[in-house]
This record gives structure tokens, C-alpha cells and sequence, in this order.
């Protein structure tokens, strides 16, 4: 029933993922998500055995175009609003680590 | 006045027996008394909503009142209500105050409602028991020892406990209709498009939807005239004419055909689910309409289709949290990236996380054909199995939930046991169906149990009226824990 494709997690593969994700993780927490991870993957393995040739993929329920609006300024200028839930800012400005030294 | 409908809390406000301030500040003061043993409600501000109480009573005395014009609604805490924290149960948001309407509560306003106070829910809308939330369980008002059901948790609970005349609620993959069913109220999940996401925090774009969470069918109509509408700022808000919900209430249901999948029926349904749910299809019968069996072949693949598409879009989606722009930045950091990756680690839950880690590996490089394009390739040959059953019948039905309300903590440990619990909800989700749960009675430990109604695209009005007529003919809907 279950078909191969998913050939099981590794301790590395669970590294890389919570690197390309920007979440730092501990050895412990790895070891779990692997546990969690390969369980939910094992699920997920059902659709394998199902063919899709020649089935379209489906994005969204309503198959409809985007639209288009007029190329022209809509918002106002709420900077001060905005800025005032940032963690940490300075003369109109986002501050970061530094990243270019 | 408790279980007064909001047709009759409107009758009441209009012949001035009550005013929106003293109205507000009832539910206000039940929620004081109750809420801490429920944790329903995650934000209160008294004096922000006896202000929109005043303004309602002043509108009302000018004679400019609408129907929904000084009732009080609890807001899911995943709506931006200007002013109000909006923190969609997550630490990431925990301070975050929103600088602006979501149009959902753009439209609450215009139509002079209250603002009661915003519901807990699982974190980020991710859980199907409200257990999730950085801010505490939800407990069942039912029996505390239950969960409320997720991830609209706080919701579902507030209303069943008459802690507010009626909530909002999203559905991703069944968070409004299987908390309703859990705590034994109405709720809806209206065709995908329909309620605008703009200032709706984001989960899975594709598939999350705003609906009413109510203690009637007529209520959530009501609720659904107001929450509709075309809106720019979504694009994939669908461009139609406004729709009376109400206007087929009061049909009778003779000749209606009830599609019943057998699929929905099988293994894994609980005995009492079941016969509560035969139950109502008996009371269908009395009123005139008549069953069809019919098959959902590919229902089987909607829960691995969906842990592959919903994740996917959050990983995406919850992108933004990165301390840079607003919420939870962590205290202490190297570099840029250290900051990026201490600040997900600390802000996001463990659900969270895993379902960020998920969604980013089946997007990766080498897998996104094998997982993601084969999911949505899955996701249209569950859309076509529902046209072809809407070739046999008018609404399908089912039970909204396998089980009642399982125990706080049962399924917390194990994510797979828990996906499981939306067995029946989630393919109308990926189908953009419209679907809606109502109570039908009560299972073996007396938790109330939910039947399922799903409708074709833009069905609303006729799924509201198969449910307001069986709310006519039982009184399930009108049962109230405390």
C-alpha cells in the first residue's frame, strides 16, 4: 500500500531544515522533531499511492485570476502607527545586528 | 435573555428595554465571574467596549440602527481590531496591539456592534483543542476536564457558555465547525472567497475562511450578512453580489435529497457520534427530506494532503515573525541570524514549529514535485469527488467530529492522533466548500455531539435553512451547560 518515496528522516536532514526555517533547535528538540517529523511524513506517505498523471494541480478552490488594480498610491503614510509595534527603532528606521562590517 | 436569539436582543434594544451599555455590561460581568475557569477570552478592554455600546445606543435613539447594532460579539484573536492586542495565541504577538481594522471587524463596526473582547485559540489557528495557546488551555464548558475542540477554542466556548451572544471563528482545516460541535453550538464555514482574509492573521491563505460561531442557524444568517462582502485588499475575495442569508430560512424541506458518504460512516466513528447523527437523519426524514448514499472516494487522502499544503503555506506565511518589523524579538542575540533564529525558537510554540518545519521541507529544494505539486494534484481529485456527489443530491451530511470532546492532554503528545480529529472537515477546506456544524444531541459521557452539513459552492443560504429547520423541530441548539 505504502509506496517508497519518503525514505525516512535523518538527525542531518531535521538540522537543515530548522536552518533553512531560522529556528534554532538543540540536540534534544532535534531528536524529537525527527520523532514527530517522520511520524507525521509516514502519514503523508499515503499519497504516493494514489496516480495524478494528467491531473492539473489545484492552487486555489475558485479557479480565478488575480486582479490588477490601478498603478497608483492607495495608502497613507502610517509610518508612525507601524513602527510604534517594532521591537527596536531609530529616526524612522528598523534596527538590525549589524550586517555588512 | 441568555439564550435570546439576536433577532430578540435587537427587538429588545430597539424598543429601548435595555441599552447596548447595560446589555454589554451584563456579558461583561458574566464573563468576570466565569471566564477564569474557562480562559475563553485572552483580551478585555471594559471601557473600549461600553464606548462602542454608547456610540450604539446613540445611533439607536437617532433611529440610524441596523439589526446587529448594539449586540455585543467576541472577536477570534486572530482579527486585527484597531487598538485592541491581537496576538493570535502566540508569544510572537503577545504584545502586539494592531494599528488597524481587519475588514471582518471593519464590517462589525460599520454595522454599530460591540466589541466584547477577543477569544483565546491555538497558536497561530494550528490545533484542533485549543490547547496550543501561549495563553493557556481552553477548557470545555461542558466539563472542564474536556477539551473545547480548536482552533476556534475560545469561541466556541464563550458562546456555549452564553459568555457572549455569539463569536467569530476561522476555519483552515475545520476550527469553526469542530469546536461548534464540540461545545455544542451553530457555527458555518462559508465558501472560500466569501469573507474577506485582509487583517485576518494568515495560516494557510489557500484555505483559511471567517465565519460566524453562533447558538442558531438563523444567528450565524445574520451574523453572515454583516461578515461578507467583496473586499480589494484580499485577492482572492470573490467579486459577487451582496446575498441575503436569511431569504430561505423559513423553507419547508420536502424532496430534499441528504447525501450521506459512506466514507463518513466507517471505522473510526465512535458509537454515540453515530447514533446521534442517525438520529438527526431520522428528524431530516420526518421533515420531509429523503437520503442518498453516496461515496467520497478519495476522502482518505484529505488529512495527508492537507499536513502537506497547509504547512507549506504557513512556512511561508509565518516568514514575516522575525523580529524585525513587530512582535517578539529575542533578548539577547549575535549576529542577524542568531537573532532570526533565536527569536523563532523562543516565540513560536512547539505545534508551530513543527508544522513551519514541515512546510519547509516539502517546499525544499528536491522535494516541492514530490510533496507539494502531488498534493495539489490529490487536492482537485478531492474537489471533483464533491461535484459528482452534488450530482445526486442538494446538501451532504455527516458527523462534524469521530468523537466528542476528548480529555485535556489525551492527544497533546501525539500530533498524529490529534490531525485525526478533523477527519471530516478538512476536505471540504481543500474542496472551498462551504460546510457548517449544529448540535444534534449528546454522547455517552453527555459531551454534545456535532452533524456536519456541507453544500455545494455559494450554498449558504439553503445549508442555513436545512439547519434552521431542524433547529425549529429540536431543541439541542438550545441546551446550555451552565
Amino acid at each position: 500500500m505504502i509506496v517508497g518515496y519518503f525514505m525516512s528522516l535523518t538527525l542531518a536532514d531535521v538540522k537543515r531544515i530548522a536552518y533553512l526555517a531560522r529556528i534554532e533547535v538543540s540536540e534534544t528538540e532535534a531528536e524529537d522533531y525527527l520523532r514527530q517529523l517522520s511520524g507525521i511524513f509516514e502519514l503523508v506517505e499515503q499519497m504516493q499511492a494514489v496516480d495524478t498523471t494528467g491531473i492539473e494541480p489545484m492552487a486555489h478552490a475558485q479557479d480565478v485570476v488575480l486582479r490588477l488594480r490601478p498603478d497608483s498610491v492607495s495608502e497613507t503614510d502610517r509610518r508612525g502607527d507601524y513602527q510604534a509595534v517594532a521591537p527596536q527603532t531609530e529616526a524612522g528606521l528598523y534596527l538590525v545586528p549589524k550586517v555588512i562590517e | 435573555m441568555l439564550n435570546a436569539t439576536l433577532k430578540e436582543l435587537s427587538a429588545q434594544l430597539a424598543a429601548k428595554n435595555i441599552s447596548s451599555v447595560e446589555l454589554t455590561g451584563e456579558y461583561l460581568a458574566r464573563i468576570e465571574r466565569l471566564n477564569p475557569s474557562l480562559n475563553a477570552f485572552v483580551a478585555l478592554d471594559r471601557e473600549k467596549s461600553l464606548a462602542q455600546a454608547k456610540s450604539a445606543d446613540a445611533l439607536i435613539a437617532a433611529g440610524k440602527s441596523s439589526l446587529l447594532t448594539g449586540i455585543p460579539f467576541a472577536q477570534k484573536d486572530i482579527f486585527c481590531a484597531h487598538g485592541w492586542p491581537t496576538t493570535c495565541g502566540s508569544k510572537m504577538l503577545a504584545n502586539f496591539v494592531a494599528p488597524y481594522d481587519a475588514h471582518v471587524i471593519e464590517q462589525f463596526n460599520r454595522a454599530g456592534a460591540v466589541n466584547l473582547g477577543k477569544t483565546n485559540m491555538d497558536e497561530f489557528a494550528m490545533g484542533s483543542s485549543n490547547e496550543t495557546s501561549y495563553f493557556g488551555k481552553v477548557k470545555n464548558p461542558w466539563n472542564t476536564d474536556a477539551v473545547p475542540g480548536g482552533s476556534s477554542g475560545g469561541s466556541a466556548a464563550a458562546v456555549a457558555a452564553r459568555l457572549a451572544p455569539a463569536a467569530t471563528g476561522t476555519d483552515t482545516g475545520g476550527s469553526i465547525r469542530q469546536p461548534a460541535a464540540l461545545c455544542g453550538i451553530s457555527g458555518i464555514k462559508p465558501t472560500y472567497g466569501t469573507v474577506s482574509r485582509y487583517g485576518m492573521i494568515a495560516f494557510a491563505s489557500s484555505l483559511d475562511q471567517g465565519g460566524p460561531m453562533a447558538k442558531s442557524a438563523e444567528d450565524c444568517a445574520l451574523m453572515l450578512n454583516v461578515m461578507t462582502g467583496f473586499d480589494p485588499r484580499d485577492s482572492t475575495s470573490l467579486e459577487r453580489e451582496k446575498e441575503d442569508y436569511t431569504r430561505d430560512l423559513e423553507k419547508p424541506l420536502v424532496g430534499l435529497r441528504i447525501g450521506l458518504p459512506k466514507e463518513y460512516f466507517a471505522a473510526g466513528l465512535s458509537a454515540d457520534v453515530a447514533q446521534a447523527v442517525e438520529a438527526a437523519l431520522a428528524e431530516y426524514r420526518k421533515l420531509g427530506a429523503v437520503t442518498v448514499d453516496i461515496s467520497l472516494p478519495n476522502s482518505q487522502l484529505a488529512i495527508p494532503v492537507y499536513y502537506v499544503l497547509a504547512p507549506a503555506e504557513a512556512s511561508s506565511n509565518l516568514a514575516r515573525y522575525d523580529g524585525v518589523r513587530y512582535g517578539y524579538r529575542a533578548p539577547e542575540y549575535g549576529d542577524l541570524a542568531d537573532m532570526y533564529g533565536k527569536t523563532r525558537a523562543q516565540g513560536f510554540g512547539a505545534e508551530v514549529k513543527r508544522r513551519i518545519m514541515i512546510g519547509t521541507y516539502v517546499l525544499s529544494a528536491g522535494y516541492y514535485d514530490a510533496y507539494y505539486l502531488k498534493a495539489q494534484k490529490l487536492r482537485r481529485l478531492i474537489a471533483q469527488d464533491f461535484s459528482a456527489a452534488f450530482q445526486q443530491c442538494d446538501v451532504i451530511m455527516g458527523p462534524t467530529a469521530p468523537t466528542t470532546a476528548f480529555n485535556l492532554g489525551e492527544k497533546s503528545d501525539d500530533p498524529v492522533s490529534m490531525y485525526l480529529s478533523d477527519i471530516y472537515t478538512i476536505a471540504v477546506n481543500l474542496a472551498g466548500l462551504p460546510g457548517m456544524s449544529i448540535p444534534c444531541g449528546f454522547g455517552s459521557t453527555k459531551l454534545p455531539v456535532g452533524l456536519q452539513i456541507v453544500g455545494d459552492y455559494f450554498a449558504e443560504a439553503k445549508m442555513l435553512n436545512v439547519a434552521h429547520q431542524y433547529q425549529k423541530a429540536t431543541d439541542w441548539h438550545l441546551r446550555q451547560p451552565l
